[in-house]
């Protein structure tokens, strides 16, 4: 039994991967069931892994201290003020972090007796996260520049240690090397070996340019609450797709994919440098693509697919070119070598950095230019949509520009754009949501608008808050797609008892996902109705939800950032809320209110409970994740490695009754129009039947891509098959087949057959030969 | 004897030629079979006489060796003609054409 479970952080992958491998290998041989429940056994073992792993990496005193320490500095604001002063960026990697570095991946060095004179080496003074398996305490010290060269001192120090692994050896022997005050103490035991102490001395490991990637995991409070909400979240609705996809012949090959996920998911939000986490991004593209893609029989969902997986491609072009441009602008891609020395970039690339990232947080995100793909994604099967659209694969985005948010704050420019796009897009999905009848995709445009939210939050610093939202969010968003699913369940088997066709617009919204079928669900299953009254609730922010808290969070923040652009954000903000309190009141109420308007929605029954029971977790935590007692406890956590921000401005209940106000107020404005009947909303359509139209269809920006990009593909596709390849290279080749033919017509005429002429032609042949022999 | 040897190459030349006009210009195929002997024939008037040139035996015994294709190959030959006679009713050399390309 080992005496600490955080050098098992590499099983908590581990464990959804072997489920991959399983399943795919004998799982046709286990049976739909027997392959269901173990996938959701793998990711419950990895869950629980990782609560444990979570709960010690809390309980180390290290962590408990820098709590300690951000607790001390909310109290104490003016200090903290003080001691960041305007120019510096505020100091990253403050906290405790566990860096597990599983094996070296690429390694290209440079010997330093190759660099040129005048080269700077960054240098740095104290510890570093060298070790494996090691809890840093002491705080890195800042970096100076000095020329390699022109300084004799630093030049014998560079003779020894100039890489890793050289630094281990040179800290064995130099141990009186270390400056005083800082310590490397590894709390973890046998077997492995690095155990060291060390009290007093000067020690400067030096980077040397060279390109070095390991395989590593980093663990700290950023990435165990996402750690936590991926193996919570994906067993909820490993548990519910149980249920879900009883019937399904495939299930084998759905949960292969759904572990496939999570352990992709945690791979990036696990990983230590850029290229982990690149791969990680990639895989839950690529696995987001199978899972959207599942019901492949139908090329609509096929097609709906690739559209997800072609337009994230376009924000990974982005994310890999500001990849290479960090490689060539720090000279390495961990985080624990860019992040603390991000004011390091000169002026362009600091820019462009962010600006890069940024677009690749866009297309993961589904944020504007690149949102298309969210809603045709529903052609998946429900919990898919759940795990990938609203609690993990998304996030990946707004995860991202957390954990390199000291990039970012390089570029105040790119901040701004960062929270127009946020709030641009959040706007523009309400308006949509506003108008969409297939339930899913209510909830699609409702995670693109909300994930708005996330990034107007990033964009005006509040890390902390945004990733708050991002956690509350998964919380009610999973819940109100499961309960969608549930619901959707409810109708088919209703339609299926009153043996009656389904009605209505079959073609374009199937109608067990059309809530103009449906209506008056909450009595006839009131599990799923009253926790989807839960999860709308939270979603339009209502006060003792969690919802509230988290979005009342980012109000504040960008409030209290001030000036004309932030307050204008704050108003367009917070008339999304109202927007979404709208268009959250409107689905409750047409889904669960009133009397049923199909033969599905009367005679719908209740679903099992496999998938009534996550239902109810999921909504007893999105109705008590944004209690204080709970919050704070995130908050102070987050501060390890978020800086903590301070608001001055506005008091926080002042924002928080304007919220308030704008919930009720759109909660009030459904109820009268789809419950009390007071407002007729075709009067609403009719007053502006343009915008109506145009936000039905999304603003039309899938027509103007395929006008943009799809068609004009489509057409040069098309020439090129038929003219350069058909007609042009095919062309060539048979007139290559057509010449050997017709030289062989022309000499076939020499036979003729008959002997005569065959015997002249040896007498003929014959003289020649004589005659030229004769005449030498 | 002082016959000059330019009297034997000549009558075996023009033996020759006759032989392979009769070849490329009858269309009997036993004719033809009969001027391929006379060039063969021809050939060995040339070897004899070469041989008497130089004093050897040699060409007298090659004489024997060409004598001894030339009646194996009539006999192949008449056997053929008698197959082609027996297929078409006719020996004629035009008539077996069948390998035209």
């Amino acid at each position: 039994m080992p005496q600490s479970l955080l050098p098992l952080l590499p099983l908590v992958i581990g464990l959804p991967l072997a489920g991959v491998v399983v399943l795919v290998l004998v799982g046709g041989w286990l049976g739909g069931r027997a392959s269901a429940w173990l996938a959701t056994a793998l990711v419950g073992a990895a869950f629980l892994l990782a609560a444990g792993i979570g709960r010690e990496f809390m309980a180390l005193e290290e962590v408990v201290a820098a709590r300690a320490a951000a607790a001390e500095a909310a109290v104490h604001p003016a200090e903290e003020a003080a001691s960041a002063s305007a120019d510096a960026p505020a100091p990253y990697d403050q906290g405790p972090r566990v860096i597990l570095r599983l094996w070296r991946w690429m390694s290209v060095r440079l010997p330093l007796s190759a660099l040129p004179a005048g080269t700077l080496v960054p240098v740095t003074v104290a510890t570093g996260d060298i070790q494996p398996y090691e809890v840093i305490t002491a705080d890195n010290a800042s970096v100076i520049m000095v020329d390699a060269s022109a300084d004799p001192a630093v030049a014998a120090d560079l003779a020894f240690v100039w890489d890793r692994d050289a630094l281990l050896a040179a800290r064995l022997e130099s141990l009186n090397a270390i400056p005083a005050g800082s310590a490397i103490t590894s709390r973890l035991a046998p077997p492995f070996p690095a155990m060291m102490q060390a009290e007093e001395g000067a020690f400067r490991p030096v980077r040397a340019p060279s390109f070095t990637v390991d395989a590593a995991l980093r663990l700290d409070a950023l990435s165990l609450v996402m750690l936590l909400v991926v193996t919570g979240v994906g067993l909820l609705i490993h548990l519910y797709s149980i249920g879900y996809m009883a019937h399904d012949p495939d299930r084998r090959r759905y949960f292969a994919y759904l572990n496939l996920f999570v352990a992709s998911m945690l791979v990036l939000v696990l990983g230590d440098n850029f290229l982990v986490l690149f791969v990680g991004w990639e895989l839950v593209g690529a696995c987001s693509y199978l899972l959207i893609g599942f019901w492949h029989a139908d090329p609509a969902n096929a097609a709906a697919g690739k559209k997800a997986f072609v337009v994230n491609r376009v924000g990974d072009l982005a994310f890999l070119v500001a990849l290479m441009l960090i490689w060539t602008t720090y000279g390495s891609l961990a985080f624990g070598d860019v992040l603390p020395n991000a004011a390091l970039a000169g002026g362009a690339a600091a820019v462009a950095i962010p600006a890069l990232l940024l677009v690749g947080a866009t297309g993961k995100s589904a944020q504007l230019p690149l949102h298309v793909w969210l809603p045709d994604a529903m052609a998946g099967p429900t919990p898919v949509s759940a795990l990938i659209h609203a609690a993990t694969m998304v996030t990946a985005g707004i995860y991202l520009i957390a954990r390199v948010h000291p990039l970012f704050e390089q570029a105040p420019a790119v901040m701004a754009a960062v929270a127009i796009v946020g709030a641009a897009t959040a706007l523009m999905a309400a308006l949509i949501a506003l108008t969409q009848v297939d339930i899913k995709r209510v909830l699609a445009y409702s995670t693109i608008s909300q994930l708005g939210y996330m990034f107007l939050a990033m964009g005006a610093g509040a890390y902390a808050a945004g990733i708050f939202h991002l956690v509350t969010h998964a919380f009610f968003k999973a819940l109100l797609f499961l309960g969608a699913g549930s619901l959707m369940h409810a109708m088919e088997h209703g339609f299926q008892h009153a043996h009656a066709p389904a009605g209505g617009d079959a073609a374009a919204v199937p109608a067990a996902q059309d809530m103009r079928q449906m209506g008056g669900l909450l009595q006839r299953a009131p599990i799923t109705g009253w926790t989807f009254v839960v999860g709308g609730l939270a979603l339009a922010g209502l006060f003792p939800l969690s919802g509230f808290f988290s979005k009342d969070a980012i109000l504040h923040h960008v409030l209290a950032k001030g000036g004309a652009f932030w307050t204008a954000l704050f108003a367009i903000a917070l008339f999304t809320a109202f927007l979404t309190a709208c268009y959250a009141g409107r689905q409750l109420l047409l889904v669960l209110w009133g009397a049923p308007r199909s033969a599905g929605a009367e005679h719908a029954a209740e679903s099992p409970a496999i998938m009534t029971v996550p239902l109810v977790l999921l909504a007893l935590l999105a109705a008590t994740a944004g209690l204080p007692a709970i919050a704070g406890l995130l908050d102070t956590a987050l501060a390890t490695v978020l800086t903590p921000h301070h608001v001055e401005g506005p008091s926080a209940l002042l924002v928080a009754v304007i919220a308030s106000a704008a919930t009720l107020a759109g909660l009030g404005l459904a109820f009268a129009i789809y419950a009390a009947g007071r407002i007729d909303p075709a009067r609403i359509a009719a007053a502006m039947p343009e915008g109506q139209r145009w936000a039905a269809a999304g603003f039309h920006v899938d027509a103007l891509y395929g006008a943009l990009f799809v068609r004009p593909f489509v057409r040069a596709s098309s020439w090129l098959w038929r003219t350069a390849d058909d007609r042009a290279i095919d062309g060539a080749v048979n007139a290559f087949g057509r010449g050997a033919v017709a030289l062989g017509q022309a000499s076939r005429r020499w036979q003729t057959g008959q002997v005569r002429r065959y015997a002249l032609s040896m007498l003929v042949g014959a003289a020649a030969v004589v005659t030229i022999l004769a005449l030498r | 004897m002082s016959m000059p040897i330019d009297h034997v190459m000549a009558l075996s030349a023009v033996l020759f030629i006759i032989g392979a006009a009769g070849v490329l210009l009858r269309r009997n195929t036993i004719v033809v079979l009969m001027s391929v002997e006379l060039m063969l024939n021809a050939v060995n008037i040339t070897l004899v006489a070469a041989s008497r040139l130089h004093l050897t035996l040699d060409g007298q015994l090659f004489v024997f060796f060409a004598l001894t294709v030339a009646a194996a190959e009539v006999a192949v030959g008449l056997a053929l003609v008698v197959a082609i006679f027996h297929a078409l009713g006719r020996s004629d050399v035009d008539d077996i054409s069948a390998m035209h390309g």
